[in-house]
């Protein structure tokens, strides 16, 4: 097992979805704290006896066996309603209704739908990430609420209403039902916002944020094994993911400082992912669908084979941003637009972009909003003005990284170092 | 070259699956280093915290684990070593140190 690649991670979305099937989805809690158990008890004996070939295969057996003890045990205890009722109930059926949930094709299938369940329409985004974290990628609350520089108390409200939404769904949700397209419209929507999350985001440390694209792009992989959800937008979705994760080593240098793409050392752009998220954006190429992850992915892609910053083909890229201002409109996608616009016709115009960008009062608290009319108004040789937004910008930093960066763009305004 | 039992006592669990896999990784390096230089003996293994304690000319039963439970045993390892005190030198590269644990060193007893 690699360091880091934290198995449990992966195992913890098959392992609970299993049980939730078995004990019901109004006994989510019992199905966390028998998974954590499981995992717990790993950890004691590959300590002594080192981790087995197969540690996925070992958990799957120990959860079905603890499963099968829960079951014994609770049955008397108190009434567990599992989906599968009387199979669960009799103990003439019962090991072999555990055996099939536990089965290796049904237990991926069920993952997919436990994350279709999540993303249910009656909860917020924010929940329905918090809630993804939880169940699938097995987060506790204060990883979330560090990932999210939220309050545990704030992130266990959104995952306690998330876990009262799915048990009075009472089953996983059904490929079959007429909701798809629009419940798998939330999903890409949530493990976008998960990889944002770890991409942009404003926790400070850059393990997690790691972690959150990590998995963001193991869940949005789980989609293109399914047939019905293997659609043009679940490529381009992954497409975007592999594209940008591609840039990952490059983003920080040695330092911890944030590096941006003008300025990244292309050397360090992970080339197999590249032409991983090349081969999926292709492949996403069929039907007429085009969504915002079609183009935010040919955006990637079009940075991602510039040899250097100056290579970019501004033409396209902002053509590509226009049609992004079309079908998904935001203030940072409007910010950015501006900036390919500077790069093409200069700093006055692109100046002249931000300025129109409408409804940027959202970009209020955004350092990224004043830090870009910084770059331009340096560029446009007036330092006073530069240093000023610069300024405002490390104010508004959201971690130490960003304000070292931001820090280090008044000092390149000022020309003295900055205090 | 003798035989020592360690024991295992206490150690606190980890918070969460992610911290309790580092703790893991300690563990593993640990004993693969114990095991490259050949000292390794038998990886033993770890105990459940529940038991019964049986005493007395009348055989009661009680539940155990009787000590305090920061001195309860959580598992063991037989290892070899020159004598006692390279053996507890090997035990002060145990993770447990790290987690409020503490590891008892026993001499096997020869013949």
């Amino acid at each position: 097992m690699e360091p880091g690649e934290h198995l449990f991670r992966q195992e913890s979305g098959r392992i609970v979805t299993a049980l939730s099937r078995i004990f019901g989805l109004d006994n989510i809690a019992l199905a966390e704290d028998v998974a954590q158990d499981v995992f717990c008890r790993a950890l004691e004996v590959w300590k002594l006896r080192g981790v087995p070939h197969t540690p996925s295969a070992w958990l799957m057996k120990a959860a079905r066996n603890r499963a099968i003890d829960v079951l014994r045990r609770e049955r008397t205890a108190r009434s567990l309603v599992p989906e599968l009722g009387r199979l669960l109930e009799s103990e003439w059926t019962m090991v072999a209704t555990v055996n099939e949930l536990f089965a290796s094709e049904t237990i991926t299938d069920d993952q997919l739908r436990m994350m279709f369940s999540c993303c249910d329409p009656r909860l917020s985004e924010d929940a329905q990430v918090a809630l993804t974290l939880r169940l699938l990628c097995g987060f506790t609350t204060a990883e979330i609420a560090g990932a999210f520089l939220s309050t545990n108390a704030a992130i266990e409200k959104r995952i306690e209403r998330g876990k009262k939404i799915l048990a009075s769904s009472k089953r996983l949700f059904d490929f079959a039902d007429a909701e798809l397209p629009a419940r798998l419209s939330a999903v890409h929507r949530t493990l976008y916002l998960l990889f944002n999350e770890g991409y942009h985001g404003a926790s400070r440390e850059t393990p997690v944020r790691a972690e959150l694209c990590r998995e963001a792009t193991r869940l949005a992989a789980l989609l293109l094994d399914n047939a019905r959800v293997a659609t043009p937008a679940s490529h381009a979705l992954c497409a975007l993911m592999y594209l940008n994760a591609a840039r990952l080593p490059a983003r920080v240098d040695a330092r911890g400082n944030l590096v941006p793409l003008a300025r990244q050392d292309r050397a360090l752009w992970d080339r197999t992912l590249i032409a991983r998220g090349n081969e999926l954006l292709d492949r996403s190429a069929t039907g007429c669908e085009l969504s915002e992850y079609h183009v935010e992915a040919a955006i990637a892609s079009l940075h991602s084979g510039a040899a250097t910053d100056g290579d970019t083909d501004w033409e396209r890229l902002l053509w590509l941003y226009d049609i992004l201002m079309r079908i998904r409109p935001s203030p940072v996608t409007a910010l950015n637009r501006a900036i390919a616009v500077a790069q093409r016709e200069g700093p006055e115009s692109g100046i002249a972009a931000i300025r129109a960008i409408p409804a940027s009062e959202q970009l209020a608290a955004y350092p990224f909003f004043p830090a870009a009319l910084g770059e331009l108004e340096l560029r446009a040789g007036r330092l006073e003005r530069a240093r000023s937004h610069f300024e405002a910008a490390a104010a508004l930093a959201r971690n130490p990284m960003e304000r070292r960066f931001l820090e280090s763009r008044v000092e390149a305004a000022t020309g003295e170092p900055h205090r | 070259m003798s035989e020592y039992l360690f024991l295992y006592r206490g150690g606190s669990r980890p918070e969460s699956p992610a911290e309790g896999e580092q703790v893991m990784q300690r563990w593993i390096s640990w004993m693969q280093d114990l095991e490259t230089k050949g000292h390794l003996k038998d990886r033993g293994q770890p105990l459940e915290g529940e038991g019964k304690v049986v005493r007395g000319k009348q055989r009661s039963i009680t539940d155990g684990p009787y000590a305090e439970s920061k001195d309860i045993v959580g598992g063991y390892t037989l290892i070899e070593a020159k004598d006692l005190t390279h053996a507890a030198e090997l035990a002060g590269g145990c993770p447990i140190f790290d987690r409020e644990g503490l590891v008892e060193v026993r001499p096997v007893m020869k013949m």
